[in-house]
């Protein structure tokens, strides 16, 4: 937000020389966004075509019921990478974490913008919508729901950021004491891109608007609304731990050999076999490493109702409650039905015994 | 409902029920059958009940040479897939996993290559029951609908579990909840069908033992 370019009219390539960033650097982006974004080489100068001349887009950023991370992992940067440089460059007309205005001048800047840019700004939301009761989570006195469908409506798209806008997030983990419910679940006539994680990685985000600002579109998103680019293939068919799974060799503890060794984290909860996300290929901190590569296992942060699935250290192959003592309750109850059954039983084989009338040969010669 | 709610639910509430149904109608039966009781004996005893019962345990395991020639293909097939379903279901890691969280202890698991070997070979041993089930005339005329779903139970985690291993077709959550799924299938038939003769075959075969003991015949 600080150090850029003033007037809404200025073109990104504008922002990038007022900052220093070379042609040359902008053009290597460019080609790691196309190959990120699985395009063909061709479609390179077309990126930086439309990125050079893409007017600051009006964007309008709401924050529900969220903890504020995912505009952490998208702002925190210790070096101004061209990531952040799309990121700046777009015209954030309200975000009420990051602008200085609050209360009434706030609302303004966002009723201005929504009037200037109707029908054509691009609206990201992180959090979820509480629909209990409305006071559980409110922005200058108004209700979280009203305030998404009003600027919904005026929005050419909406980005869900975050695992709590995109699927509830941990808001919505049981028993879900606000009624929160996701964008998705409320909004059903404008395009929504799902960008879900805990927090979501922050190139994916500005792949998304790289990707919006280059071809006008949205991208080309999954069964559950998350772009298929990033989203596509599982942590754990990319995993570089997958061989040590293939085998069989796991990591029994934090501390063991096996973990030494970097072996296979399944036992110890991972979640990556049924977690969509890029984060074994894109990493994390400037593609530094990622929790896998850190030791720990996936908690499967970019899917539904992760917060749900009987613990982060549970393996995936272990029920999500408590069998035990299921299975012993159930086994006494049946033991006593089982002899009350065959107290019948033999209550009958008593009786029919004592019903059984012999047969004579009077009886016979009759 | 979402594929990880889908998973969410086989892996608890779903393996809940299931297990309520297989433990109460296993231990209902066996219950069951134990309080029948016996008609006292009136002769007197030739022999031990105790030791004849459990030597044909282990006797009845090996077919003898007459059967064996009669059925062959039953018997090995039989026993293919029978050892089969033993190492995939107790020698599986995320297997012993189960066990450990539900009974409290584990044990070392197989190579999964191995186990993976297992489940080929088991999954083509029940495939050629089936063919062979209706092209043998006598099976075919015996042949009821339970006998189907037994088949159809008992294969269908197989299946499943082997295409959510190699990660064929659907995605991930949905094959690895649908594998849960089918085994929560099996739970609850196990204890109507025949299937329950995992439990019922060492004290049949004991009884009928014991009868020989006790007339001092062999078994």
């Amino acid at each position: 937000m600080t150090n850029r370019p003033n007037g809404k009219n200025i073109t990104l390539a504008d922002a990038m020389r007022s900052q220093g960033i070379s042609r040359r650097s902008f053009l290597k982006f460019c080609a790691a966004t196309a190959s990120m974004m699985a395009l063909p080489p061709a479609m390179i100068p077309r990126i930086a075509n439309a990125l050079e001349n893409a007017k600051r887009p009006s964007v309008i950023w709401l924050s529900f019921q969220e903890c504020t991370g995912c505009t952490e992992s998208l702002t925190r940067a210790h070096t101004a990478t061209i990531e952040n440089l799309i990121f700046d460059s777009i015209s954030l007309d309200y975000h009420h974490t990051l602008q200085a205005a609050s209360g009434h001048a706030a609302e303004a800047a966002r009723e201005a913008a929504m009037e200037e840019n109707y029908g054509k700004y691009l609206l990201v939301v992180d959090g979820s919508i509480p629909l209990d009761n409305p006071g559980y989570s409110t922005i200058a006195g108004i209700s979280n729901y009203d305030m998404l469908m009003a600027t919904a409506k005026g929005a050419a798209a909406i980005i869900a950021v975050g695992t709590c806008a995109t699927y509830g997030g941990i808001p919505h983990a049981k028993p879900n004491p606000t009624g929160a419910v996701s964008v998705g679940d409320l909004i059903k006539d404008k395009p929504i891109i799902n960008v879900p994680g805990c927090p979501p990685i922050p190139v994916v985000i500005t792949g998304v608007l790289t990707h919006y600002l280059t071809f006008g579109t949205i991208p080309e998103l999954d069964h559950i609304g998350r772009p298929k680019v990033f989203y596509g293939k599982s942590i754990h068919d990319r995993c570089y731990r997958r061989p040590f799974y293939d085998k069989g060799l796991f990591a029994e503890t934090f501390d063991d050999e096996g973990a030494k060794k970097g072996w296979c984290l399944f036992k110890l909860g991972c979640k990556g076999p049924t977690t969509y996300n890029a984060c074994a290929t894109t990493k994390w901190n400037n593609g530094t490493s990622f929790p896998i590569e850190a030791g720990h296992p996936c908690l499967g942060c970019s899917e539904p109702d992760f917060w749900d699935g009987g613990g982060f250290y549970k393996a995936l192959s272990m029920p999500t409650e408590n069998i035990s003592k299921t299975a012993v309750y159930t086994a006494g109850a049946a033991a006593a039905a089982g002899v009350a059954i065959g107290a019948l039983n033999r209550s009958k084989q008593a009786a029919s015994k004592k019903a059984h009338i012999k047969v004579t040969v009077d009886d016979l010669t009759k | 409902m979402t594929e990880i709610e889908f998973l969410n639910w086989v892996r608890g509430p779903g393996f809940q029920m299931a297990t309520i149904i297989f433990v109460a109608g296993i231990v209902i039966r066996i219950f069951e059958i134990l309080l029948l009781g016996r008609k006292n004996n009136l002769a007197e005893a030739k022999g031990s009940e105790m030791s004849s019962g459990f030597k044909t345990i282990l006797t009845r395991s090996v077919p003898d040479a007459s059967t064996f020639k009669r059925s062959t293909f039953t018997i090995v097939a039989g026993y293919i897939f029978h050892i089969g379903l033993f190492v995939i279901i107790f020698f599986y890691a995320p297997h012993i996993l189960l066990f450990k969280d539900v009974i409290g202890f584990g044990w070392p698991a197989l190579p999964t290559p191995v186990v993976d070997a297992f489940a080929v070979i088991t999954i083509i041993a029940l495939l050629a029951v089936l063919v062979h089930r209706f092209n043998n005339k006598v099976l075919h005329y015996l042949t009821n609908f339970e006998d189907l779903l037994v088949w159809f139970v008992t294969i269908a985690p197989l299946v499943t579990g082997y295409i959510a291993f190699h990660r064929i077709g659907m995605t991930a959550p949905a094959l690895l909840g649908l594998h849960i799924l089918s085994v929560e299938l099996l739970m609850v038939v196990f204890p109507f069908t025949k299937l329950m003769h995992a439990f019922t075959l060492f004290m049949s075969r004991w009884y009928n033992g014991a009868i020989s003991g006790y007339r001092g015949v062999q078994s």
